[in-house]
């Protein structure tokens, strides 16, 4: 059933509002805006997801050492990427709004078995890794407060369950975004700090590198690069983007609703490195990770402390929520289980018993003493590293066959745009694989 | 147990005779560029392999 919001604007091919007066003119405009605006906000959803949960906690740690490391020199990447962001996700509404599949399912059956099994495969162990990351943020976040890891583990796990009791997506879906909307807690925080927007004007949007093109800024780009496209991404969106129910005549306004997210990324990422940079630039201070940074905070200002760390935890949640969906919703496909979210908790009962089982041993795995977390981290950047390419070639790759997509096939400029951006992505995200199995290379 | 093994083990058999036979045109760009991927993933996992045998040793 087609809810409301999502029934097309009825075009009558000509402009009805000629040779009327000024006030019914503007009426006649105004009926047509909200319509418009009805439709958008029907629609919004799988891109403002996918986009506010890829700041998840290993993203949140990257934007925080980025600012702590080198101040805001490197805000004009974080702007540079949202077009990177926005080109590559766009192309997965148009593939999900036409074929009305998934990407696993749309691999499975252009490219054959070898490369469906091994994007199934990849997509589900690092989906699995990712997600003891997720917790890792969540349960350091929450320890701030004093609660256990165990508590932390229990609650979060209970809650991803929960929200898909309902068996409505829409249900779901605001749930989440409602997650979205905490996770721009980050934006009020930077007016506490009293940032020099001369400096950022200066030093922040002019592309440059004022610290030299050493390697470790190499390997810092190639991970703020590696934290904005990720193959999780790509999947998860086809699949809700099919899940929602979003036809052709939604691409427009799905379109910006992946616009509109790019930009809660980007906005994001520029708020944490002004934060960090303010606290922790020039001092010398070691911040590994976002939870160090979010301690350390906390202990010189209780209540901006306080928002980073509701903001880590609201990230690692959003980024657990998107990520298990992402693998889940795939293996549900090619298996042909009931992998709709409108589905009730019995009817899909392969398909929420596969997501749990992910979901408890990442839980697990963060509880488990001494668990190498450090390993695992590291194997999330490089099994992601051995996926990307794949993933964004064979989306490129599909957009061009005209008998499954249609007169929404990528065009010349299309192509060379992500051609270029692809490219750039898979030598970017493979110098950062090898750099980090071999950190001597960049001088780590 | 046994039973949703062999269930498992049936549907993935299944699944390979449904997409035994790629579905996209494979025209000599889009063969070039599978057999670069491919080289590409045999180069990565190789070097993976390298790295853990370098961390045991």
């Amino acid at each position: 059933m087609e809810p409301d919001g999502l029934k097309p604007i009825r075009r009558s091919g000509r402009n009805t509002s000629r040779g009327l007066g000024l006030v019914p003119t503007l009426y006649y405009h105004y009926r047509r805006f909200r319509k418009h605006l009805a439709i958008l906000l029907a629609v919004i959803g799988p891109g403002i997801i996918v986009m506010v949960a890829d700041n998840d906690a290993g993203g949140i740690t990257t934007y925080m050492v980025t600012g702590a490391q080198y101040r805001y020199s490197f805000i004009w990447i974080a702007i540079l990427l949202w077009p990177v962001a926005y080109v590559c996700q766009e192309m997965t509404v148009r593939l999900g709004a036409i074929t009305k599949r998934g990407f696993a399912e749309a691999i499975f059956d252009a490219f054959g078995t070898f490369w469906g099994w091994f994007s199934l495969a990849d997509l589900t162990i690092t989906d699995l890794l990712t997600i003891v990351t997720e917790f890792v943020g969540m349960t350091v976040a929450l320890s701030i407060f004093g609660v256990p890891p165990w508590i932390t583990v229990i609650i979060v796990i209970a809650f991803i369950m929960a929200i898909l009791l309902n068996g409505r997506y829409w249900t779901w879906e605001k749930i989440v975004l409602a997650l979205c909307a905490v996770n721009l807690v980050y934006v009020p925080a930077v007016f506490f700090v009293h940032p020099d927007l001369g400096a950022i004007l200066h030093t922040g949007l002019i592309p440059g590198f004022p610290y030299g093109f050493t390697s470790p800024v190499l390997f810092l780009i190639m991970a703020n690069v590696g934290t904005t496209i990720a193959p999780w991404m790509i999947f998860f969106q086809q699949s809700s983007v099919v899940d929602k129910g979003l036809k052709e005549k939604h691409i427009p306004y799905a379109r910006l609703d992946t616009a509109i997210g790019a930009v809660f990324t980007v906005a994001v990422a520029i708020v944490l490195i002004i934060i960090a940079s303010y606290f922790f630039g020039g001092t010398g201070v070691n911040v590994p990770d976002a939870g160090t940074a979010a301690r350390l905070i906390h202990d010189v200002n209780p209540f901006l402390g306080s928002l980073l760390v509701i903001g880590l935890f609201d990230a690692g949640l959003l980024g657990a929520i998107a990520v298990s969906l992402a693998s889940t919703w795939s293996v549900g496909e090619v298996f042909g289980w009931a992998h709709s979210l409108n589905d009730r908790m019995g009817q899909a009962r392969w398909f929420n018993l596969f997501r749990l089982t992910i979901m408890v041993i990442a839980g697990l795995v963060v509880l488990i003493p001494r668990a190498p977390l450090g390993l695992i981290t590291l194997f999330v950047q490089v099994i992601a590293v051995t996926l990307l390419p794949a993933t964004l070639v064979f989306l490129i790759l599909l957009l061009n066959q005209e008998e499954l997509v249609g007169k929404y096939r990528n065009s010349r400029f299309q192509n060379a745009t992500s051609g270029v951006i692809v490219g750039t992505i898979l030598v970017l995200s493979t110098l950062f694989g090898i750099g980090t199995l071999f950190p001597h290379l960049f001088g780590g | 147990m046994t039973s949703i093994f062999g269930k498992l083990v049936a549907r993935v058999r299944e699944i390979n005779h449904r997409y035994r036979e790629p579905k996209v045109k494979l025209t000599k760009w889009t063969r070039a560029i599978l057999l670069t991927l491919r080289l590409y993933l045999f180069f990565l996992v190789g070097i993976l392999v390298y790295a853990f045998i370098l961390h045991v040793r």
